[in-house]
This record gives structure tokens, C-alpha cells and sequence, in this order.
């Protein structure tokens, strides 16, 4: 197993190289510069002058490349050149918030998803599958954001319940905490939800028609342990590998929803550096998420050999 | 050992009750400030918290004039080349550092020194600073300059703390202001915390102000109406009806400073060579075919002040007799008739990529239209918009700008030939000549009347249209008392208090 981790991480690096040129590039290739959005309303050329000098931006393209991946290979991410903060100390900070939130919306994606999908495959064709098709359907379709709004507009303006957006960090007053994300992992998890559970339903549906699932229940097998030991555990494979790029996306962050409930994740942060090409900040954490998406991809496929045992003889 | 525990308790009991009757502001504001350091900040939401952060030389109040803070008086020298400032008694920064003129001298010597400093422009007419005494200052110019008080009534004026601003300023700005800096978390949160050093300190009522960037209007009022907020500015013009109803709410609708025009490319680039870019008969045409007030009714329920000057609504530069023009389509199509342009005629207007800025450009398409301009509309995000007007790449351009209580802030550098935001590159002489007398001249009605004989020469040169000012929209909790609006749309909490 370990051997077979470490040749999947080397294989990542060619991978990871690509990634790192393509976003280098295809920012460049964004009209606008950066320093004229940082020289203010005032604009003036000689402050204009020493920025692009500052930040190298006055160098050829490939020199610039050459200088971020050196900095790269000793740690260092580069500087924000809106903030002037380190681009680890940013991405460090947000993090921590966009893992929390897309681990709450995943769990509460799962919880939904899953039952209703194995419930739907089991309630074929029946009023109960077709009501939770229309349910899953909805969760897909109804924009984050105006459900976000509704959301806030019924628990926190209404009700009072909850405050309408802002985050307080987990260590800081983890019942706050909760209070902030509550409703965002909502609006996003309901939106995975209804993936999950077409998946699911799917999955399910055609293990249960397989012969060894009629063989379990000719044998006399309980109705429950049919379903969940045999059928289910095999659905599983596509079902992990969903969730897995499911919470990959999510580690890019769940912009709009991060927009309506104010939330310092990475998708709100990626959205501004975008829009004041913030190169270094933008560099930064497309390649966080990469890094992300290579290790859950290798996590899938070692949840894969847990699951599946004929894989785990097959290497 | 029990009345150890009892004291114990009746101590937290105290500590607790005591840390409940903190009292704390919280302002929702649009964007996340950048630098918290005066010579580098360069956004409006900077500005916003350095009002309760950093004091300034000179104030600007609700009626635009300029009135005493950190200098309690100043002086012109006869030939208007020296200004005397009295500084006030009793000022310390927020470390402790006594407030004087050598620390005057320090900021306004860092402001045109520091490479990175934004002010070296605004700033630009000061030779030397002179100490004269601790509590005198002289401030030396090239050349008079009218517009030196309006400068250091804004960022240029703000004093930080001499030995505490080396390094990064920005990160914990020691000023000399109301409140002092706390903490910041980038995009979420930036909190102060009450000097009691201050000045003028019962005047102050608060213990924390709380800024929080919320750039979703509707989600900035939703905050604000779940009762997490007390004060939100730059309310949107459609959601003024929702604040109205909600009784728990009072709006501030108070004229402001921002204003926003089209500017023609003139003379910038190969893009300038369009009959509407050489023919000021066809850029006046398309002023004519635009009716200001419909625009303001329509896209801002009416909340707008509608104006063919870019002087304030509230400022003493404004020229009554220069009247709005009214909308005409038979001048207008007869102008173009003139100009001997095939129509329609084909006009690219560039517009930022927000929806209130696009449907602007979809009523100035419809009516232009009419008058016979086919114009294309081409939305255009932030970054690209700012880089294309510099470089030229634009026909005409709607263009936004965050007002300055002086005149000269407004024009000059706008329509000067050689100004440092002419993306026209439009260029008049005579017009030059006028805005750089006014410039240099001190007496307000000889300075009123050289912008009046400016009006008239640009609205025959049309290098750009006017369209409107807007107010600054500042909603608050009932219980918020004492707030004096302002047209800069700063929120300055003197006075201003939380009472049931």
C-alpha cells in the first residue's frame, strides 16, 4: 500500500508542473494590470513605475514564471499585492474555514443523499421515488444564492435565530462557530445532496439487479442485510469517488455562497484576487486546490482497495 | 478558604457584568479596505475606517467647508506662499507619543517621500515643512495652491505616530484618532478599540467599533435588519423601499460627493479617429439625446441629483445659471444632420460590468437611439475597464469618480492637458489656463468665477458628459442617535450613541 501511495504522489508531480504553467499563463493572458487597480483613483505614474518594478512586473513572462517557481521550491508563495501579506499566511488563514465549511455541507450532503437515493432505488417507480427525484432535482437547480437570501431572510431576519452571515472562528467559540455555518453548509450541502443521491439511486439500482443480491435474497438473507451488506457496499465505488470530487470542487470554494454569508473562505478570496489580478494570490491557491484534488484522488482510490478487496490483490 | 472562593466569584461575577456592559458599534461596510497606512490607502473603504482611526489636520463639514481638527487655525502668508498652522494642545497618539509640529512635519515629509506614497500628487505644491514652534507648523509651496486644506482634509492630512510608523504601517496603524486599532482579519473583520487618551473623548460613546465587509448590498441590509449590524452605508437605491417600511430603520439620504460621466476618446490613440471622437457638434448631439432625470428616476428611484457639473450638489462651485439642459432629439438629430454623419451612427460606450452601470448604458442605448446613434454596449470588468481607458482602447467611456470636497479634485486632472487621469487626451489651453489660475488663487469668489467661465467652454468642447451625482445612502438602527450625515458619506461617530 505504501509503495503504491508513494508512485501515485511522484506520478502527481508532472501533473502539478502543468497545472502551475497553465495558471501562470492563462493569467497573463488577462487583460488589466494589476498595479494600475493598486495605484489608486490618483494613478500616479511614478507610483505606477515602482510597483511594476517592485513586484517584477516589468519582466518578461517566462523570468517572472522562473522566479514564482524558484520562490515555490524554497516555500515561499509570493506576496499579495493587494495586502502585502505572504500568500501562505492568507491561504493559511482561509484554509482552515473553506475545509471546515465544505466538511459540514459534505456531512450534511451525505446524511441526505445517501438514504434518499437508496430509498429511491428500492421505492422504484413509486410516488416515493419520483417525490424525492423532484427534491433532489430542486437541491440541484435552485440557485445558492437566493436560497442563501431566503434562508437568511427566515432565520435570521424573521426568526432571529441565527446570525445572517459573518464567521467566528471554531477555537475562538465553537457554539458561534456552528451558529455561522450552519446555514451555508446547508445551502451547499443540500446542492451536493441531490448529485449524491441520483448517484446513489443509480448505483444502487443496478446492484440490485444483479444475481448476487438475488441469490442473498433467495437464501433467505434479512431484507436489511441485503440491501446494506450486499447491494450497498458494492454501489459504493462510484459513490466515493463522487463525494471525493464533490469535496474537491469545494476546496475552490463555494463562491457565491461564501459571497451572500460573508465568509473568509478561499472562494471569496479567489474572486477578489481574480478581479484585482492578484496573480501571486490566484497562483497560490489554484495550486493548494490541485494539491487537494491529486490527495483526494489518492485517497479515493486507497478508500477503493478498503472497500473492494480484489483490488487490493490486483497490484 | 470559602471567602477566597466567594471573592473569587464575586470578582468574575464583576469582571463578567463588566465586559457586558462593553459597548459595541458595528458598520457593515461594502468592500475590505486595502492598506490601513494614510500615504499608501487608495480605497474609499479605507477612508471609511480611518474616520473613527487616524484624526486629520483639517475636517470637512456637512456644508463643505473646512473646518479645524488636529490644527485649530491656520494662516496664508501675503503672497499665499506660506501656510501657518496652530496645532492643537493636548493631543497624544495612540502609544503616548505627544502630538506636535515635528510630527506634522514627519507625516507630511513621509507622504511625498515614501516611494510607495499615493499623496506625492495631491501634495505635490509643498517645498518644506518648517517646525516653527512645537505648537506651530509652516507649511511652504512652490506656487499658491487653493486646494492644500481640501488635501489635508483627506488622507494627506492624517498624522500617524512618528516612532511607531517605521516598517509596516498598515498592519497596525498608530494614529491619533477617536478609537485604536484592535485587530484585523482580512475580509472579515477590522475592530477598534476606544482611546481614552483622546482629545475629546466624551464625545465618544462607544468602547469597539467593528467594521465588516459585506459587498452584497442585500445581504449587507439583511445583516443589518436581523439586528447583527447598526449601521450600513452605500444602501442600494431599490432596497431604499424595504428600509422605508421597516420600522425599526432610518435612512440617511444625504446628497454626496461621487459623480458619474462619459468620457469621449478624443485624441487618445488610433481609437480617437471616430466621427464622435473628432466632431464635438456629434458628441453634443449625443448629450442632447440623454435625459439626466429619467435615467436617475428609472435606474434610482429618483434618489439621485441628476447634473451637467462636477461640482457636488452641496458645493459653493456650483453654477446655477449653467442649467441642466434638457433633453432634445430635433436639436440632436438636426446637430448630427450638420455634422453630415451617415446615421445611425455607430458609438461604442464602455460600461463597468455592475447591473445598475449596465442598465445606465441600456437607457442612454435606448435614448441615444432615438436620436439617431446606434450604440454598442461593451461591459467590462474593473481591472480591464481601468487599463483600456489609459491605453486608449475606448470610444466613449462611462466612468465613475468618489468626489472631492474641493473643486479642483473634480476637473483637474480629468481635463487638463497633461492631468494624470485625462484619458481623453483632450486639451484646450485656454481651459488649462483657467483650472491652473484657479489653482493658485485663494479668494473664493474670483476662484468661483474662474470654474464658471470653465462650464461653458467644456460643454461646447464636450470632451465629457456629466450624468449625476449620488447620494450616500446610509441606513442605521433606530436606537442609533446623534448621527450627523455628511456628504463625503464618512461615518463620523462623534456624537453618536446607542439609546433605546
Amino acid at each position: 500500500m505504501i509503495a503504491f501511495i508513494a508512485r501515485r504522489l511522484v506520478g502527481a508531480i508532472p501533473t502539478l508542473i502543468l497545472i502551475s504553467l497553465f495558471v501562470f499563463t492563462l493569467q497573463k493572458l488577462l487583460p488589466g494590470d494589476p498595479i494600475l487597480a493598486m495605484a489608486g483613483e490618483e494613478r500616479d505614474p511614478a507610483v505606477i513605475a515602482l510597483l511594476h518594478e517592485k513586484y517584477h512586473l516589468d519582466q518578461p513572462i517566462p523570468i517572472q514564471y522562473i522566479r514564482w517557481v524558484g520562490g515555490l521550491l524554497q516555500g515561499d508563495f509570493g506576496m499579495s499585492l493587494r495586502t502585502e501579506q505572504p500568500v501562505t499566511t492568507l491561504v493559511a488563514s482561509k484554509l482552515p474555514v473553506t475545509l471546515e465549511l465544505a466538511a459540514l455541507a459534505l456531512i450534511i450532503a451525505l446524511a441526505i443523499g445517501i438514504p434518499a437515493g437508496i430509498i429511491a432505488a428500492l421505492r422504484k417507480g413509486t410516488a416515493l421515488d419520483y417525490g424525492a427525484n423532484i427534491v433532489a432535482l430542486s437541491g440541484i437547480s435552485i440557485p445558492h444564492f437566493w436560497l442563501g437570501i431566503l434562508l437568511i431572510m427566515l432565520f435570521s431576519v424573521k426568526l432571529k435565530w441565527l446570525p445572517a452571515s459573518g464567521f467566528v472562528p471554531l477555537f475562538d467559540d465553537p457554539v458561534q462557530n456552528f451558529k455561522t455555518l450552519i446555514l451555508p453548509a446547508f445551502v451547499v450541502g443540500v446542492g451536493l445532496a441531490g448529485t449524491l443521491m441520483r448517484h446513489t439511486r443509480g448505483a444502487m439500482l443496478s446492484v440490485l439487479g444483479t444475481d448476487y443480491v438475488r441469490t442473498a435474497r433467495a437464501k433467505g438473507l434479512m431484507p436489511r442485510s441485503v440491501v446494506l451488506k450486499h447491494a450497498f457496499r458494492n454501489a459504493l465505488m462510484p459513490i466515493v469517488t463522487l463525494t471525493t470530487l464533490l469535496f474537491g470542487e469545494m476546496l475552490g470554494g463555494a463562491v457565491l455562497t461564501e459571497q451572500v454569508f460573508s465568509i473568509p473562505g478561499f472562494g471569496k478570496m479567489i474572486v477578489d484576487a481574480v478581479f484585482n489580478r492578484d496573480y501571486a494570490v490566484v497562483q497560490g491557491v489554484v495550486l493548494c486546490v490541485a494539491v487537494g484534488f491529486v490527495l483526494l484522488n489518492l485517497l479515493a482510490d486507497v478508500l477503493y482497495r478498503v472497500i473492494n478487496p480484489r483490488l487490493r490483490t490486483a497490484s | 478558604m470559602t471567602r477566597l472562593r466567594i471573592l473569587i466569584a464575586a470578582l468574575a461575577l464583576l469582571a463578567s457584568t463588566a465586559a457586558f456592559a462593553e459597548t459595541t458599534i458595528k458598520i457593515g461596510i461594502q468592500d475590505d479596505p486595502d492598506f490601513l497606512d494614510p500615504a499608501r490607502s487608495r480605497t474609499y473603504a479605507s477612508r471609511l475606517v480611518f474616520t473613527a482611526l487616524c484624526d486629520k489636520l483639517v475636517d470637512v463639514a456637512p456644508d463643505l467647508t473646512f473646518v479645524p481638527q488636529l490644527a485649530t487655525a491656520w494662516t496664508w502668508s501675503a503672497d499665499n506662499k506660506v501656510l501657518t498652522m496652530t496645532l492643537r494642545d493636548g493631543v497624544t497618539f495612540h502609544d503616548g507619543e505627544p502630538f506636535d509640529a515635528a510630527a506634522v512635519k514627519f507625516n507630511l515629509d513621509r507622504s511625498r517621500t515614501l516611494p510607495e506614497s499615493l499623496r506625492k500628487s495631491e501634495i505635490a505644491s509643498i517645498v518644506s515643512v518648517d517646525v516653527v514652534d512645537a505648537k506651530t507648523v509652516a507649511i511652504n509651496l512652490k506656487q499658491p495652491d487653493a486646494t492644500l486644506i481640501a488635501q489635508l482634509s483627506d488622507r494627506a492630512g492624517m498624522m500617524l505616530a512618528p516612532k511607531a510608523s517605521t516598517g509596516d504601517v498598515g498592519a497596525k496603524p498608530v494614529c491619533s484618532g477617536p478609537y485604536k486599532f484592535l485587530q484585523r482579519v482580512q475580509q472579515d473583520r477590522i475592530a477598534l478599540t476606544r482611546f481614552d487618551g483622546y482629545w475629546n473623548r466624551a464625545a465618544y460613546h462607544f468602547d469597539k467599533v467593528v467594521f465588516l465587509p459585506i459587498p452584497d448590498t442585500s445581504v449587507r441590509l439583511a445583516n443589518l435588519r436581523a439586528g447583527d449590524l447598526d449601521i450600513i452605508e452605500r444602501v442600494a437605491p431599490t432596497d431604499i423601499k424595504t428600509v422605508k417600511d421597516d420600522k425599526s430603520l432610518h435612512v440617511f439620504n444625504n446628497p454626496g460627493l461621487g459623480f458619474s460621466f462619459i468620457t469621449f476618446n478624443v485624441a487618445n490613440g488610433d481609437r480617437a479617429k471616430t466621427p464622435i471622437g473628432q466632431d464635438k457638434r456629434i458628441r453634443k448631439a449625443f448629450e442632447l439625446a440623454i435625459d439626466r432625470s429619467a435615467i436617475n428616476d428609472v435606474v434610482f428611484e429618483g434618489l439621485y441629483t441628476p447634473s451637467n457639473q462636477p461640482f457636488p450638489p452641496t458645493s459653493p462651485f456650483v453654477d446655477k445659471s449653467f442649467a441642466l439642459p434638457a433633453r432634445d432629439v430635433a436639436k440632436s438629430q438636426a446637430l448630427l444632420a450638420a455634422a453630415g454623419v451617415k446615421t445611425p451612427l455607430d458609438v461604442e460606450l464602455t460600461v463597468s460590468n455592475s447591473p445598475i452601470t449596465q442598465q445606465v448604458g441600456q437607457i442612454i442605448q435606448a435614448m441615444a437611439g432615438e436620436a439617431g446613434f446606434n450604440v454598442k454596449l461593451v461591459a467590462t470588468e474593473f481591472a480591464t475597464l481601468l487599463s483600456q481607458q489609459q491605453t486608449g482602447r475606448f470610444q466613449a467611456s462611462m466612468q465613475y469618480w468618489s468626489g472631492r470636497p474641493g473643486p479642483d479634485g473634480n476637473i483637474h486632472q480629468f481635463l487638463t492637458c497633461k492631468g494624470s487621469q485625462n484619458d481623453s487626451h483632450y486639451c484646450n489651453p485656454k481651459l488649462d489656463d483657467l483650472l491652473n489660475t484657479a489653482r493658485t488663487t485663494t479668494d473664493l469668489a474670483q476662484r468661483k468665477a474662474l470654474y464658471a467661465q470653465a462650464l461653458p467652454i467644456l460643454a461646447d468642447d464636450m470632451p465629457s458628459i456629466d450624468l449625476y451625482f449620488e447620494p450616500r445612502l446610509i441606513v442605521m438602527q433606530n436606537k442609533i442617535k446623534g448621527f450627523v450625515p455628511n456628504p463625503d458619506g464618512l461615518i463620523r461617530l462623534k456624537d453618536v450613541e446607542a439609546k433605546p
